[in-house]
């Protein structure tokens, strides 16, 4: 995997600072000469994204912090006042909090595209790991963040989420009065909670190192998931991939900005409106929308443990995913079968979604158990035998010849 | 590659510095609301409105101390002594040259009404101290006499007048 | 123990809400009728007469029982809201009075200034409980606080249509929802029958009645404007600067567009040399 160029400084100071710490080589050989297959389609952009909207969320949540208070008699307040009276508050606050939406709709599609393509299997078992574990962290963060303006529905998520560990047996109740800090949430854990959440996109931040760094050894994954033989099919990193990842972030934005300026509260809950109340709980209690398909995998199962087990190892299954996925094609392009099963787990995950957001009784209940057990059936199931059983067409010879076959 | 017709090459570098020049006019405006957040917010320049303060119970040769825009103002009710004192110097000599009257409103003498913060490094200097029975700076031991004029020490000002006016004889308007 | 019963009996004995949880299931309230309102799409403004209207409904009715607490009398002035003159906030401030501390530390009962926020009519919400059974809620960001079930498709289509009137939809009907109670639906005391309110029983007796706030403007003094006019007083008390919002929004947009076209004619110039 050789560059394209070499960094050779022409300025005599760049030249000495070279020798002694070679970042622009590194910057040079990482996002400049860094041959990238020619074939990417615009589902590749989602890292550019990505890595965008960390930077809006890191920056704009350093600003909202300098105007929020962590206090429970104070939290609302602030957050109103940042709304009512800091200059360009209520645009930092509504950058912030549908910036979080638009960071997982943007890692969703990114981990969709990843299981498409078969982004995941080897050598990329370790890049595809890191990525579960950015996911992990960014639920937790996104968790830690909507408690903040301490509104009903902070408070009672709080609550219902951290409740989960209750239902480990025996320390189950002093983990979560650990984690409270009192024998309810209250101010100790409103305070815990911020300092969290604030450190942990820097926790992200070093983790999407490592996924870059793992990501330029092996080298990017491609949607005829064959790996690039000759310099013919690639291109260097800029100007090609930088434009093409500057023209989708602009258009991201676009949906971003809609969202900020013209229905900011869409996404939010209207509960959360009202100041925290620890007498009352909300009618309807629900999380972020991020977290719909995994909450109705909760309720679907009828034993707090084992319900709380299937939430985590929803999740947890997807490191697992590179050894589940037995076959050797990578691309769903020439896997027929398993891109049939590819679309009805994306529609399966969906289905969970809006289950999430039903009340959890009746028809919804059955319809979520029936959905939570394909959710499990596709990784421990589907996807192990389709690498036996499953005839795969033919792989091109080389993406160029892919390439131009499609021309 | 090689023979690139110049007036496509003109109208690539065009398109080149055209989207190059929108994206940085957008990245400024970004950082607009991202600079301006830190100054003072609407509730913090509304709470810093004028205030009105009576001066009646201010007796002889007392020095009161108010808050306006969170900074201490002293209201300075001088004696003759303390006037006297303040005008018998001679301006030219003075580090930052002002005159009694300068500081004071017509008519008003007995009061002087200063921002009660050294104007060295910001520390708030102590009441009828130091060497000219205005104000001492424990800070670094900047002196101000009766007109709150810095005579000795480090401070390179007067203390600051604020701006304030008389309403009435024994009521000003701070603001 | 005990103080977790004491919140369970507290918060049982406080609100009817409680109540209508129980009996939401039977009585699904009908959606509330959607209201033209002129805060409503990309250019929507606030009127001007409207809020000024709706504020005199919120002073003279509502604020009896209903706090304000983080509205402040300068608001008042804004860009983007009633549009008072300064003068005249400065007026209506020193209507009120305010709690604060003389020079010697003793509570007193000062007139209002433009900067103060606007006093609440009980001292907590406990005392506010007590004396109306269920504490009243705060206007503040109530207009944000209420809304009702799209279902699908319609939460989806709201994307698209920029419809985020729920709040004060939401309110209209319920100013505009007292009845009779059907056949066989009994209203327990202190409650009153809301044709649109979850459960059909809420705490609040029927706030409004026509003719109830006399009007300088001429507009009709009926319930149906009455309910539009708060409405839309509550809408900006809960976003103030929803006006600069959607100024701001549609320039951006403006730049996004010019900057994504020229990105992608950019990308297609650069990418020419492989394809």
């Amino acid at each position: 995997m050789s560059g394209h160029s070499t960094y050779q400084p022409q300025n005599a100071f760049l030249q000495w600072f070279e020798k002694r710490l070679p970042i622009g080589g590194l910057i040079h050989s990482s996002f400049v000469a860094y041959p990238t297959p020619r074939n990417l389609n615009y589902w590749w952009t989602f890292g550019g994204i990505l890595s965008f909207m960390l930077g809006v969320q890191i920056i704009t949540g350093i600003v909202l912090a300098m105007h929020y208070t962590p206090h429970v008699d104070l939290a609302f307040k602030s957050v109103e006042s940042i709304m009512r009276d800091v200059n360009y508050g209520w645009l930092l606050r509504y950058l912030h909090a549908n910036g979080a939406s638009m960071f997982f709709i943007a890692v969703y599609i990114h981990i969709f595209r990843g299981m498409y393509y078969g982004s995941y299997k080897e050598p990329r078992e370790v890049l595809w790991i890191l990525g579960v574990i950015i996911y992990l962290l960014m639920m937790a963060t996104g968790f830690l963040g909507y408690t903040l303006p301490w509104g009903q529905m902070s408070f009672w998520g709080a609550t219902v989420i951290t409740n989960f560990f209750s239902a480990i047996p025996g320390v189950g109740e002093a983990i979560v009065t650990w984690l409270w800090g009192g024998y309810a949430v209250g101010n100790p854990t409103l305070n815990r909670f911020y300092s969290l959440h604030y450190l942990l996109p820097f926790v992200i931040a070093g983790v999407v190192v490592l996924h870059v760094w793992a990501l330029h050894v092996a080298g990017q994954n491609n949607p005829a998931g064959i790996e690039p033989k000759t310099e013919r099919d690639t291109v260097p990193f800029t100007p090609y991939a930088t434009v093409k990842d500057g023209f989708f972030i602009a258009f991201f934005c676009i949906i971003f900005a809609w969202f900020v300026f013209y229905t900011p509260n869409f996404l939010g809950h209207a509960d959360n409106y009202i100041p925290a109340n620890p007498a009352v709980t909300p009618q309807h209690i629900v999380p972020e929308w991020y977290y719909l398909p995994f909450y109705a995998i909760l309720r679907a199962i009828p034993n707090k443990l084992l319900g709380v087990c299937a939430l985590f190892g929803s999740i947890l299954i997807l490191a697992f995913l590179p050894w589940l996925d037995t076959s050797k094609v990578r691309s769903a392009r020439y896997r027929p079968l398993f891109r049939q099963f590819f679309w009805l787990f994306f529609a399966v995950c969906i289905g969970l979604g809006y289950l999430g957001a039903m009340p959890a009784e009746g028809i919804y209940v059955t319809i979520a158990r029936v959905l939570t057990f394909y959710y499990f059936a596709h990784f421990i199931i589907v996807l192990p035998l389709l690498g036996i059983f499953e005839k795969t067409k033919p792989l091109p010879n080389s993406i160029s010849e892919s390439v131009l076959s499609k021309a | 590659m090689t023979t690139v017709p110049s007036a496509e090459h003109s109208r690539r570098d065009f398109l080149y510095i055209a989207t190059g020049s929108v994206a940085a006019v957008g990245a400024a405006a970004t950082l607009v609301p991202l600079i301006t957040q830190m100054n003072p917010d609407a509730s913090t320049i509304a709470a810093g409105a004028p205030i009105e303060v009576d001066l009646a119970p201010v007796a002889d040769g007392q020095i009161i101390k108010v808050f306006w825009r969170s900074k201490p103002i002293f209201i300075f009710h001088r004696t003759q002594k303390e006037i006297d004192e303040a005008k018998s110097v001679d301006v030219a000599t003075l580090p930052d040259p002002e005159s009694d009257a300068q500081r004071t409103k017509p008519g008003h003498e007995p009061w002087l009404v200063v921002i009660g913060i050294c104007t060295h490094l910001g520390c708030i200097p102590i009441a009828h101290e130091g060497e000219y029975h205005g104000w001492f700076c424990p800070c670094h031991g900047s002196q101000y006499d009766t007109a709150g004029r810095i005579r000795k020490g480090p401070a390179p000002k007067n203390l600051v007048l604020p701006p304030y006016q008389f309403v009435s004889d024994t009521r000003i308007r701070i603001g | 123990m005990t103080m977790h019963r004491a919140f369970i009996a507290l918060a049982l004995a406080t609100s009817l809400g409680a109540v209508g949880a129980a009996q939401a299931q039977e009585h699904a309230p009908p959606q509330p009728p959607a209201q033209k309102w002129t805060f409503s799409g990309p250019f929507g403004n606030f009127d001007q007469a409207q809020l000024q209207r709706g504020f005199k409904i919120y002073k003279e009715v509502c604020s009896s029982c209903h706090s304000m607490s983080l509205v402040s009398f300068r608001n008042l002035a804004e860009a983007g809201g009633p549009g008072y003159s300064e003068a005249q906030v400065e007026a209506l401030a020193s209507e009120y009075k305010i709690a604060d501390l003389d020079d010697k530390g003793q509570p007193i009962e000062r007139a209002g200034r433009p900067a103060d926020n606007f006093p609440s009519p009980f001292p907590n919400a406990a005392a506010a409980a007590a004396a109306n059974g269920v504490a009243p809620p705060d206007f503040s960001t109530l207009a944000k606080a209420r809304t009702y079930e799209r279902g699908f498709p319609w939460f989806v289509f709201d994307i698209f249509t920029q419809y985020q009137e729920q709040g004060p939809d939401y309110i209209h009907a319920i100013l505009t929802g007292y009845e009779e109670p059907p056949k066989g639906f009994t209203v327990p005391s202190g409650g009153h029958y809301n044709k649109y309110f979850p459960g059909h029983v809420i705490a609040m007796p029927p706030p409004l009645t026509d003719g109830q706030v006399t009007y300088d403007d001429g507009s009709p003094q009926t319930l149906e404007q009455y309910s539009h006019d708060v409405a839309a007083f509550m809408m900006w008390a809960s976003e103030p600067h929803m006006v600069a919002r959607k100024r701001i929004g549609f320039q951006v947009m403006i730049f996004l567009l010019v900057l994504t076209g020229l990105l992608y004619f950019t990308k297609k110039k650069v990418w020419s040399a492989v394809h």
